[in-house]
């Protein structure tokens, strides 16, 4: 593969002024220009990446500071609960909510944790449905004049801006649902995974794609020769060959769902209330973080509890997506082979 | 000519800006959401008025306003609850001496679906179907059904004063769906059947597929409506002579004693142009300040 690429010619160019510069010393104002160019654009582009991981670094060290410091004042036990009274037995009773502003705030993280499980597994699951069919369609089905039209249209769909898919699952989508399950609760974590789901079946698909089509193509005109149809082709040889790039297509797009906030504030209902049940509400740490950080004092314990939160979802997303990383770089390395 | 006005408009702008910056008097208004259409209101007026003043409005919650008061980032603090005692100490800390000012009332409605046959609440009942001691609409002779409830999220005025004035200060019940904006809670419990919600009574005011529920103010006292016979219009007196139990007034904090141009503000507002605005963007004006209506319905 690599041999292709007129690689060693390039170098060439790229070495011949620098013989020359040292062959003759009155060299042109010009060529001395370009290389101070060259010199310059490099440390630019190193700098830019760079800044990438330094600003990770940075995010951090600032949400760790602030998060840890919600130790202080507050007993690690009451990030899964607390002895609260029951307001209608007055009996003592063991509650993991989240309810900051209360007599005795209640900072439970479960709740929150589990209504971010409850929206990011099943619309990995719903998008991983739809975007790997369309990753494979994309790749192995259309023709190129289809594909053509389909593709700009789903890098549409990634485009829209979510208070919008939000806005419209609010109006519409979610009565539909409810008339079609009849649930107790329109706004529901199903709801929110729906509308999730939009956002990232374009992530899924694009990856899913760029995984096919990384598949040589001797692999396919093999499978072909030996007699199989396109669907044993698709089934038995390319789906197995390229597992590890939609498995990380798969993990990044739950990472994406993870962070997603606009939609999950606007439909889930954000009743913060440790559950299993798809059809109740749910508060995502995003959504917290996105209601409440906005009006919170500034070093309260309310404050440093969110950013705890905040710690918390960054922890996660950060090594889903690290996760992704190594299962991609271990398919290329395979490909390779 | 459209360009032309807007180039007249901008040198005119600028020659304004650079002209009046040594005597203009700049006012910051910041804090709850509930009042900021009327804080907007009030300023557009006032500085049409007096163009020497320019008022800068902004919301954020009744939370966030207190907060900007007591950094000093605001000159007036919008609320719609009461200074809270641990405020007034770290504003004290802060060197600042909260001056509070009543502007307006507010009445606070319980709503449910069109649909719902339950008919009026007491304020016991309506404390316990939010803390959840109350969980089915059977309970309260409605139909066999989940009560679906509806909040408000908790940095918001009416959040706090609906828990302490309503609730006794007891929590929310776990399962309350928190929604942003009492705009929202509109059209969620207009959608659900089984849903009630709480809020401003301008933001319910002529929706018909919402229920405003009269409210009494203990079992066997005659409940009260919020809203005037026939739904036109919120019923001033009960709010006045505190006979309907859900209403609360709005409040004006300044970082101290006020004079000068915010006096003359704050003045304004209280006065009768003032509470006019307060009366056309929905809320209940001051009692005394405005005649009261020559025809009863107008």
């Amino acid at each position: 593969m690599d041999k292709g690429i007129p690689l060693d010619n390039s170098l060439a160019h790229g070495r011949t002024p620098v013989v020359r510069l040292r062959a003759s010393e009155g060299l042109s104002a010009r060529r001395r220009r370009q290389v101070l160019l060259d010199w310059l654009a490099e440390k630019y582009f190193a700098a830019a990446g760079g800044l990438a991981i330094l600003f990770i670094l940075l995010i951090f060290i600032f949400l760790a500071r602030e998060g840890l410091q919600a130790f202080r004042t507050i007993d690690p036990m009451r990030f899964i609960g607390a002895m609260t009274e029951n307001v209608i037995t007055e009996q003592p009773e063991f509650t993991t909510t989240w309810q900051p502003v209360s007599e005795v705030p209640k900072y439970s993280l479960l709740p929150l944790m589990m209504g971010s499980a409850l929206i990011a597994i099943p619309a990995t699951l719903f998008s991983g449905l739809v975007g790997l069919a369309c990753g494979i369609f994309l790749s192995e089905i259309a023709s190129r004049r289809l594909r053509e039209i389909v593709k700009p249209g789903m890098e549409l769909m990634a485009g829209i801006p979510t208070v919008i898919i939000g806005f419209f699952i609010l109006v519409s989508v979610a009565s539909l649902v409810q008339d079609l399950f009849h649930t107790t609760r329109r706004l529901n974590a199903f709801v929110g995974a729906l509308g999730v789901s939009v956002v990232i079946i374009p992530t899924i698909a694009t990856l899913v794609e760029d995984a096919m089509r990384a598949i040589p193509r001797e692999i396919r005109e093999g499978a072909y020769a030996l007699g199989a149809t396109r669907w044993e082709t698709i089934r038995r040889v390319l789906i197995p060959s390229s597992m590890s790039g939609i498995a990380a297509a798969l993990i990044l797009g739950m990472g994406r769902a993870l962070g997603e906030t606009m939609i999950v504030l606007m439909v889930t209902g954000n009743a913060a209330v440790l559950t299993f049940n798809l059809f109740k509400s749910v508060r995502t740490m995003t959504a917290t973080l996105a209601a409440e950080l906005g009006e919170v004092a500034q070093g309260s314990e309310q404050y440093h509890a969110l950013f705890l939160v905040g710690l918390v979802l960054f922890v996660f997303t950060f090594f889903l997506n690290m996760a992704a990383e190594i299962v991609i770089s271990r398919m290329r390395r395979r490909l390779r082979l | 000519m459209t360009l032309r006005k807007l180039l007249i408009a901008l040198v005119s702008l600028s020659l304004a800006t650079t002209c009046s910056d040594a005597k203009a008097e700049k006012i910051t208004v910041k804090g709850s959401d509930t009042m900021v259409i009327t804080a907007q209101k009030w300023a557009e007026v006032y500085q049409k008025e007096n163009s020497k003043t320019s008022i800068q409005v902004t919301g954020g919650g009744s939370g966030v306003g207190i907060a900007s008061l007591i950094n000093g980032t605001t000159d007036i603090a919008d609320a719609s609850r009461p200074i809270k005692k641990s405020e007034i100490d770290s504003a004290r800390a802060n060197g600042v001496y909260p001056f509070e000012v009543k502007s307006a009332l507010d009445g606070l409605a319980v709503v449910v679906n069109r649909s719902n046959p339950v008919k009026e609440l007491t304020v016991k009942v309506t404390a316990g179907i939010f803390t959840g001691a109350l969980n089915n609409w059977k309970e309260l002779g409605g139909p066999d059904h989940e009560i679906v409830r509806y909040c408000r999220e908790s940095s918001s005025g009416t959040y706090v004063f609906f828990k302490e004035d309503i609730m006794k200060n007891k929590d929310y019940a776990a399962d309350c769906q928190t929604l942003q904006g009492t705009a929202a809670i509109a059209e969620a419990v207009a959608k659900d059947p089984y849903g009630v919600g709480y809020g401003g009574i301008a933001y319910f005011e002529g929706r018909s597929d919402l229920k405003i529920l009269p409210i009494s103010p203990e079992k066997g006292k005659p409940a009260i409506n919020p809203m005037k016979p026939g739904g036109k219009g919120v019923n001033y007196e009960v709010i006045y002579d505190r006979s309907y139990p859900i209403s609360r007034y709005l409040y004006l904090y300044l970082a101290r004693k006020p004079s000068g141009e915010i006096k003359d503000y704050v003045d304004w507002i209280t006065g009768p142009q003032g509470q006019k605005i307060v009366e056309e963007t929905g809320y209940i004006p001051l009692p005394g300040v405005l005649p009261p209506p020559a025809k009863p319905g107008n």
